[in-house]
């Protein structure tokens, strides 16, 4: 059989079933074979929205996202959604079409050195040289992609290798002698911890988006009913611990709630699980949670120590992890300082209580906040929310609160305008029963609104919630904030019309034009079930997302408007 | 920023140098030489890269080192009291005849030899610790030094432990 036929079979036999790609000339073979598989293919109008979907597809199904390209600008398209599954750890495998072998470095039509080019945001590459070589690297690749911190690997493919003939034996072991990722993590720091736990009269748990991609969301609702201590969660960590718990204090950062930042203020001890300290969460590294000890888990060494000094560094899965301390609980003592704690608990509520997230609503014109609220309030709260980036990827983290780990499908690390609507394309091919929104900007839509067609073919009741202000609004805000309100180029004078715009594409087009219009338009929307629907909120021009903190401050300095 | 030499073994595989430099360069980490050499065992090289920071900056590079899927071991073989370090240069100097016993004085005093000599100019091999080296380039460069090709620092453990043992 040929190289085209052994990389199809090895995904078959990582129980791939879905691809996200697009053909072109150099990958042209494989596509060949693929006419004959049982794999279903998704055809994008771009790459980067085959790689964004992808990392829906992956978010939602927990199993790697799979996409295909050709090489040279199939390839470089695909950049930018490696580099973001890179940041936010979502395993991916990528497929691209080389020129062949022999004319690698000759300047050949659409060669481009992608193993090159994408060398510091993978986890971990291949260039077939031999067709023998295809089976082993696929094996490799996705057990790379899924383990220890997820990422994306790429396989880049000749053209004379996709053709060449070989024989198909898929490896039943894996030899990766430099890959050897923790699992179980040390029993002496375990306890260590649990012992200081027990000591700490402000203990808090930061929770990121390691917790949601590591599965763990069970065993940590154990352990901090177990404990009794409160749970403060990353941006990214949202939807790792319900919002409905009585110890879920919120998510802290930059737009976070004022509890959990003055929770990070006040702490005494700070266990921080799957987060890697983005500066986004932390405000300024050395203002980070001056009066705690800091105790951290997490699968990748490299993240532990890098931003914030760790006291107590625990190397593992989280699961595992977390499972080891629910083992050794007895070595907790939860009543040692039970009146602090309980002290604790009243200054968290009395927190949250003196700044929740809130907004002033208006019966004259959209607020964008109003508009989330109203998603929440007509998904029950059970919608898979994906985003784009800028103002309405925070409203959406301030005012869908959300109840499980795969509802919250964001660019968090790379901050990708035009992520959400590709990534709810594949987001809602992975759980077909959900309802999928994607809200968005009418800056961010417009990146990758090609998309649109693709969800149309594949006849999916995805809901895009534009929330269009005409401004790209989060660097509108910046400039209003911290550029004496200079708004160089960040006015969007010229844009089509979203509904005549959703329709020329086959959706249907919706628009709310006042605060009454907004809950029928959602309605509306929610009765059509076959085809996505755009959404035209037409927003108050120059609202802004508060509270803030100023970047490169400490968590003390928000700003509440 | 104290200099710290790290060494690593290496899987021989496609753009494994690549990954290990890009990472240096794509993280803004400090390379102050970089030597790669096949090892007796089949397929496996030994890197020895001298670079600078404070601690955690040398911890991180650690960590990001070993988190490379091609890279077996890494080693800072700084904090590892027993061990050796030697670089080896070749040096060409603008050598009149009638300065030639002088240069063979210092090469003597360097225990260095010389490999090469024409009527104005000589190359000299020596080897030895980056300092000493350094000082004799010091040394000979009032008399025309014409240039200077160091091989980078390679460090060796003592005794009979194996510096690229492969297990992490």
């Amino acid at each position: 059989m040929t190289g085209s036929d052994i990389l199809l079979k090895s995904l078959q036999q990582e129980g791939v079933d879905v691809v996200f790609g697009y053909p072109g000339g150099q990958i042209i073979g494989t596509y060949d074979r693929l006419y004959d598989y049982d794999i279903k293919h998704v055809l994008p109008r771009h790459e980067q929205g085959a790689v964004h979907a992808a990392e829906g597809y992956a978010r939602v199904t927990g199993k790697p996202g799979v996409c295909i390209a050709t090489s040279g600008p199939g390839a470089t398209n695909l950049v930018t959604g490696i580099a973001d599954a890179y940041m936010d750890s979502i395993p991916l495998v990528i497929i691209t079409g080389q020129v062949a072998s022999h004319l690698i470095g000759s300047d050949a039509f659409q060669e481009a050195d992608i193993v090159g080019i994408t060398r510091p945001i993978v986890k971990h590459s291949y260039l077939i040289k031999d067709v023998k070589d295809i089976a082993p690297a696929v094996k490799e690749a996705f057990h790379i992609a899924k383990s220890g911190r997820p990422g994306p690997v790429l396989i880049d493919m000749p053209k004379d290798i996709q053709a060449a003939k070989g024989s198909f034996d898929y490896p039943t072991t894996i030899d990766l002698q430099g890959y050897q990722p923790s699992y179980e993590g040390h029993p002496m720091q375990i306890k260590k911890v649990l012992h200081a736990l027990s000591e700490a009269k402000r203990p808090l748990m930061l929770v990121g988006g390691g917790v949601r991609l590591g599965n763990a969301s069970q065993e940590l609702l154990k352990f901090a009913e177990a404990t009794g201590i409160p749970v403060s969660m990353t941006f990214m960590g949202q939807g790792a611990f319900p919002s409905g718990n009585p110890l879920y204090v919120g998510w802290m950062g930059m737009h976070g709630n004022y509890a959990s930042n003055q929770a990070s203020i006040n702490a005494d001890y700070i266990l921080a699980i799957g987060t890697r300290f983005s500066d986004r969460t932390t405000g300024n590294f050395g203002m980070f949670a001056p009066n705690a000890t800091i105790a951290q888990i997490d699968v990748d060494p490299t993240s532990i120590g890098k931003n914030i000094a760790v006291k107590t560094p625990i190397v593992g899965d989280v699961k595992s992890v977390l499972g080891q301390f629910l083992k050794y609980i007895k070595e907790y003592k939860r009543d040692k300082h039970a009146e602090d704690r309980a002290k604790w608990l009243a200054d968290i509520a009395k927190w949250d209580k003196e700044h929740p997230f809130s907004y002033e609503n208006s019966n004259k014109v959209i607020k964008p906040q109003y508009v989330i609220e109203s998603i929440y309030n007509i998904t029950k709260g059970d919608a898979v929310i994906t985003t784009e980036v800028g103002q309405h990827q925070f409203f959406a983290g301030q005012f869908y609160k959300f109840k499980r780990p795969e509802q919250f499908i964001s660019s968090g690390g790379l901050g990708t305008m035009g992520f959400g609507l590709p990534a709810a394309v594949g987001a809602k091919i992975g759980a077909p029963d959900r309802d999928v929104f994607d809200i968005s900007g009418d800056g961010s839509f417009m990146m990758n609104v090609q998309e649109l067609a693709t969800a149309v073919q594949y006849r999916l009741g995805i809901k895009v919630a534009i929330l269009n202000n005409q401004f790209l609004g989060m660097v509108r805000q910046w400039q209003q904030l911290f550029f004496d309100k200079r708004y160089s180029y960040t006015c969007m004078e010229v844009q089509p019309d979203f509904v005549k715009l959703a329709e020329a594409f086959g959706c249907v087009g919706l628009r709310a034009e006042t605060p009454a219009e907004v809950m029928p338009v959602l309605i509306e929307a929610m009765k059509v079930k076959d085809r996505p629907v755009v959404m035209d909120f037409r927003c108050v021009r120059e609202e802004n997302v508060f509270p803030i903190v100023p970047p490169g401050m400490g968590l003390d300095k928000m700003i509440f408007k | 920023m104290k200099k710290h030499i790290i060494t690593l073994v290496v899987e021989n595989k496609f753009g494994a140098l690549a990954r290990v430099s890009g990472l240096f360069s794509g993280r803004g980490y400090n390379i102050e030489s970089l030597t790669v050499n096949e090892t007796e065992k089949p397929g496996l090289s030994n890197m020895t890269i001298i670079t600078s920071g404070d601690d955690p900056v040398i911890e991180q590079i650690i960590k990001q080192l070993r988190k490379l899927v091609n890279v077996l071991r890494v080693r800072d073989v700084t904090s590892l009291p027993e061990h050796i370090e030697r670089e080896m240069a070749l040096v060409k100097i603008h050598v009149m005849p009638k300065q030639r016993a002088e240069h063979f004085g210092i090469i003597e005093a360097f225990r260095a030899r010389v490999i090469d000599m024409t009527h104005d100019s000589m190359i000299v091999e020596i080897s030895g610790s980056e300092e000493k080296i350094s000082s004799y380039v010091e040394l000979v460069r009032p008399y025309g030094l014409i240039e200077v090709i160091r091989t980078g620092v390679l460090a060796m453990l003592k005794g009979s432990t194996v510096t690229t043992e492969t297990s992490k």
